[in-house]
């Protein structure tokens, strides 16, 4: 009864008391989903495109964030850093498609997982071996993003805001929106969609599958500098950072694996989820959930819709 | 030449059907058997026990994710959890019964992997694929938080480490500081042969055929009458039972303690690296994937210094520990471009040419 | 077909003449000191300027005085990735070639050491970390933890929390946070602190990072809003110190009251928050800043030469110092084992009985140019840690400054409770191997 209590009546109760704590925690749900559906987003454009899924999208947005750094370390200017970012991720998407996607066409699904597993560890070793291993400081103020906080008094507390996170919201928000009409407006993100429909349909009208898988690694080595600058301005810009490539399965789980729409939505359901689990409900049993709440919370998801939030229904035929 | 096989007759089913029908490869795998032991006297400390003991180790678990997603086409990134699984049931076994011999609870402690990996291994009825892949991460960080924040499972220990009681076999320690690698060695190999050759009997069975005609097509298995809800869960049920064991062992008889950090998802990945560098659906190939994914690095670890030194070249242990991650990344995606079904498949061809030798068909 | 055929054949056989290779030890002149390093992963913000305070000052004693008693120093470092298999695999692989001493750098490896210190005869210094039990040396004759252990830095901490509170009554109905890396290093002070509370009166609220969310530290620091902790002590490594000091600033908790415990007090752990982390805390037990005689040996014999990969300009910096002060450590050990035995060229055992009869006094101190940079030091054969003096070190914005004096730990409360934990170690694993010979 007591448990009980302690489960159904205790966390509300709270809530209640403390509403600004409510508040920053779900402000903190709030950008967490944003970046979790940031990471899901370059996973989705991948998969959509080629069937590939891309394990090293946790690892392209330490890397993109650590040549950013690295290169302004180096004394470029931070702008002309961004653009040679950029180029770094425009290489990487030429390089992956020439050595490892080309030769390993037609291959079972769980062959080219299991390549991308190659290029996050070759990437891990390249990364540190230019870039060398400490945690770097994210230019932030340089790329002229805002820094600082502001604290709103509310109820006799106050909810913490960093200005960063009001600008990784606004600045994911761009980029779905760009990505959405590029999809559907232009030429090459037709191509796409035709692509992510059939293979075979898409060659024989005269679809480039090269062209196309450059494109979409490209566009999501830029979606993963921005992840990086991002995640890194709360925190430092080190290969600790990969880990959070974790955090965006249950993510794609939720929200399908070939939906853009489910990706944000996903990561909106499993940032908000986890961070009122972790501080609600997490100390009855010793905290730490965060760990695995996002999974368990997929998993009674997958039972009831095996195909996700937004995927297309999956029929199989014999 | 070197397969002579003229006058080796089969006078009844059994013979054909039997694992090795050649009689140079019964052989062959006692001449193998047999040094595999006396390597317990001819391997340096150093060999056994950074090399030989992890790598049959390896060789075991990979079997086990092997006869998953090999044999039964279930994708799972969950074996670290469940190796961690049999670590952990094998120590509070040995400490709550500490008379019971350690080996009888090495066996026992795969039973209590092969039921949690049955328990994870119900979402892949209704769901395949990547989307199972995900699911069975959920397995991996459920009971790696377990590991960490269930203080029964490490005896209250204040550094919530486990680590490994003297034990003995026959009045030789076994587990425990005071073990010599030979003795844990030769524990090992005894183990792994013995559950490999299980294993071996199962594949080539009633069962094993049903888990790959679940692999090949679950629906037109289903309509030739294998109960995929049967099928699908054993096979969950036996790749536990041996990640288990192999996990129990990995703590006892090889780290001799280990936190919960161990069994953490490198750990999976490592053994999903080796099914598939090894050659899915193969157990030979899991012996071949443990082999090259564990002492590449290692035997790099060594040749690197070595090559980079008289160009008078001076590198730090990081910088090798680089080279290690990109020459591993890049030796994976070479793999699987020349031969995406594995060593094995490289093992098949070569033993080929040897059967038709020196004739080239 | 040929050329799939040849090159995995050729990868095939230099994977086995590798194999071949590395079992071949090579016998060297001199005196092996190999160094359990990282330099890579997740923890090598931390682990960088370690390893190289560590090699610079053996790398200076071999270039300034031809090594110790003329005998010069082999000095090879294996990198662990502060990953406990890792670590166990590079001890194998250097225990071939007759190690004098062990250094894990990590609690976890010690962990695994430990039991095998006593087997194969080499003895493991884990200075100021690995298992506080350690200290006492009837116990654990193979390991050695001086200057303190983690069980004297939490009671230091909460003496420092005393005597800003007003003296040891005032702790009565305190809050204490542990925010902690969830592993064996992180739960170390754990039952020295509950012990205190109960002594005391005060709370101990904990809050464990696991290693995968040290970076992501946002709901600890909303637990830590919610249950408004007085003070925290902070065990925390790698990149979980920058991210709990920046966490600390953004929640406006008083960072003077942010307490690190020695491994939380890197330069860059205290930059990452920017202006308004001036004020932060961290225990130590050397000198901060490079302005010592030493140090400008270390300059003219190794950075000079081009024989440190540590960046010139920060010499000096907490973590350096840290890594010269286990070299120094590691010398001192050997110098004092072949004053003992009398022999230039020393074993694992012999150096043994170098930790175990080790005394730096003022003179030693002043000898070597360390004065002001360390505290007198002795270990003797019962106390393998020696319980020894620490401070407790403030961030200016800009440099670590000597916040306080140096104060002694509670050690007449904490020597009990250590030897009651070695007690029960050892009960734990039956047939655990008693000292050899009894203490003089």
């Amino acid at each position: 009864m007591n448990l009980l209590h302690q489960i159904f009546v205790e966390p509300f109760l709270f809530m209640g008391e403390a509403p600004d704590l409510l508040l920053q925690v779900l402000w903190e749900g709030f950008v967490s989903g944003i970046l979790y559906a940031l990471i899901a987003l370059g996973f989705v454009l991948i998969f959509k495109a080629s069937g590939v899924f891309n394990f090293a999208q946790g690892i392209m947005v330490v890397f993109a964030a650590l040549t950013l750094v690295g290169f302004y370390a180096m004394g470029v200017p931070a702008i002309l850093s961004l653009a040679l970012a950029i180029g770094v991720m425009f290489l990487l998407a030429v390089t992956v498609e020439r050595v490892v996607l080309r030769p390993l066409v037609n291959q079972p699904d769980i062959i080219l997982f299991m390549a991308t597993f190659g290029i996050t560890y070759f990437l891990i070793g390249f990364g540190e071996l230019i870039f060398g291993g400490e945690p770097k400081q994210m230019i932030t103020s340089q790329l002229m993003l805002p820094e600082g906080r502001t604290n709103l008094e509310i109820a006799g507390g106050f909810v913490t805001i960093q200005h960063i996170d009001i600008a990784a919201a606004a600045i994911a928000v761009v980029m779905i929106a760009t990505l959405g009409i590029f999809f559907s407006k232009t030429r090459i993100g037709r191509a796409l969609r035709a692509v992510a429909d059939s293979h075979k349909a898409a060659l024989s009208v005269g679809i480039s599958l090269n062209q196309i898988w450059v494109t979409v690694w490209f566009a999501a080595g830029i979606v993963a500098l921005v992840t990086g600058i991002m995640w890194g301005a709360r925190s430092d810009v080190s290969f600790a950072l990969q880990i959070i490539a974790f955090k965006a399965l249950p993510v794609l789980i939720l929200g399908g694996f070939t939906s853009i729409p489910g990706a944000i939505v996903g990561g909106l359901i499993i940032g908000f989820g986890e961070k009122i689990a972790e501080f609600y409900w997490g100390p009855l049993v010793g905290g730490g959930i965060e760990s695995w709440f996002a999974y368990i919370i997929a998993l009674i998801f997958l039972v009831f819709r095996p195909q996700g939030l937004f995927g297309e229904k999956i029929i199989e035929r014999i | 030449m070197i397969y002579r096989e003229a006058g080796q007759f089969k006078s009844n089913y059994a013979a054909d059907m039997a694992v090795f029908p050649l009689r140079q490869d019964r052989i062959g795998i006692f001449v193998i058997i047999l040094l595999a032991y006396s390597m317990a006297y001819f391997g340096s400390t150093f060999m056994l026990q950074a090399v030989l003991i992890p790598f049959l180790i390896f060789a075991l678990a990979a079997i086990g994710l092997n006869m998953l997603v090999g044999y039964t086409g279930l994708l799972s990134l969950g074996t670290g959890a469940f190796m961690g699984v049999g670590a952990y049931a094998c120590y509070k076994l040995m400490t709550i019964f500490p008379g019971v011999n350690v080996i009888v609870w090495i066996f026992v402690s795969g039973f209590f992997a092969a039921g949690i990996g049955v328990i994870f291994g119900l979402p892949s009825l209704r769901i395949k694929g990547f989307y199972l892949a995900v699911a069975t991460l959920a397995a991996q960080f459920f009971l790696q938080w377990t590991f960490n924040r269930v203080p029964w499972l490490y005896n209250y220990n204040v550094s919530g480490a486990i680590e490994a009681p003297r034990r003995t076999l026959f009045d030789v320690h076994i587990v425990g500081a005071a073990a010599t690698p030979q003795a844990r060695y030769i524990v090992v190999l005894t183990i792994v042969i013995l559950l490999t050759w299980i294993a071996s009997n199962i594949v080539h069975g009633r069962i094993g055929r049903q888990w790959m005609a679940i692999r090949d097509m679950d629906i037109a298995a289903e309509l030739m009458g294998i109960r995929p809800f049967k099928a699908k869960l054993m096979a969950f049920a036996v790749s536990s039972y041996y990640c288990g064991v192999a996990g129990a062992m990995m703590v006892f008889l090889w780290y001799g303690g280990a936190e919960y950090n161990v069994f953490n998802i490198e750990q999976s990945f490592l053994i999903l690296f080796m099914v598939i560098i090894g050659g899915l659906g193969s157990l030979i190939g899991s012996f071949f994937g443990a082999a090259l994914i564990f002492m590449l690095p290692i035997a790099m670890g060594a040749f690197l210094p070595a090559i980079f030194a008289p160009l008078g070249i001076r590198v730090g242990a990081e910088t090798i520990e680089h080279l290690r991650f990109m020459i591993l990344g890049a030796m994976i995606i070479f793999f699987l471009i020349v031969e995406p079904h594995g060593l094995a498949r490289l093992w098949q061809i070569v033993k080929q040419k040897l059967r038709v030798w020196p004739f080239p068909y | 077909m040929s050329l799939r055929l040849y090159g995995i054949g050729a990868l095939a056989a230099s994977v086995f003449a590798a194999s071949a290779a590395v079992t071949a030890a090579q016998a060297q002149d001199g005196i092996y000191v190999p160094l359990l390093s990282y330099r890579t992963g997740a923890f090598a913000g931390s682990g960088i300027p370690i390893a190289d305070g560590m090699h610079d000052y053996l790398t200076m004693l071999n270039e300034r005085d031809g090594g110790i008693g003329g005998v010069p120093l082999i000095i090879e470092e294996c990198e662990t990735g502060y990953d406990t298999t890792r670590g166990v695999e590079c001890y194998e692989s250097v225990r071939g070639n007759n190690p004098v001493v062990m250094n894990p750098y990590s609690t976890g490896i010690t962990l695994q050491l430990i039991p095998r210190a006593a087997v194969d005869e080499i003895p493991v210094l884990s200075m100021a970390y690995g298992l506080s039990a350690a200290a006492d040396g009837t116990t654990f004759p193979w390991v050695f933890n001086p200057p303190v252990t983690y069980w004297d830095g939490a009671s230091v901490f909460i003496k420092h929390v005393a005597n800003v509170e007003g003296g040891f009554e005032n702790l009565a109905g305190k809050t204490i946070g542990l925010l902690h890396l969830d592993a064996p290093y992180g739960r170390e002070p754990i039952p020295v602190l509950n012990a205190l509370a109960e002594e005391h009166g005060f709370e101990v609220k904990l809050y464990p990072v696991p290693a995968q969310d040290m970076q992501n530290q946002s709901s600890v620091w909303l637990n830590i809003r919610r249950d408004r902790p007085d003070w925290i002590y902070l065990q925390g490594w790698g990149a979980m110190n920058p991210t709990a000091v920046r966490e600390a600033v953004r929640t406006n908790f008083p960072v003077d009251r942010l307490v690190g415990v020695w491994w939380a007090g890197g330069d860059e752990d205290a930059r990452a928050g920017g202006a308004q982390a001036a004020g932060y805390k961290s225990l130590n037990f050397h000198g901060v800043g490079a302005d010592y005689p030493f140090m400008d040996d270390i300059i003219t014999y190794v950075h000079e030469r081009g024989l440190s990969r540590f960046p010139r300009d920060r010499v000096g910096d907490n973590l350096y110092n840290r890594g010269i002060y286990n070299s120094m450590l590691i010398a001192e050990a050997i110098r004092t084992a072949q004053e003992v035995t009398g022999n230039a060229m020393v074993d694992g055992a012999d150096v043994r009985l170098g930790l175990e009869a080790m005394n730096i006094t003022e003179e030693r101190i002043v000898e070597m140019g360390m004065e002001g940079f360390m505290a007198p030091l002795a270990i003797s054969c019962e106390n393998h840690s020696g319980h020894n003096e620490v401070y407790v070190a403030q961030w200016d914005g800009d440099a670590w400054t000597q916040g306080t004096d140096w104060m002694s730990p509670l050690t007449e409360f904490v020597r009990p409770l250590i030897e009651e934990a070695a007690q029960s170690y050892a009960a734990a694993d039956a047939g655990w191997p008693e000292r050899t010979e009894a203490c003089p």
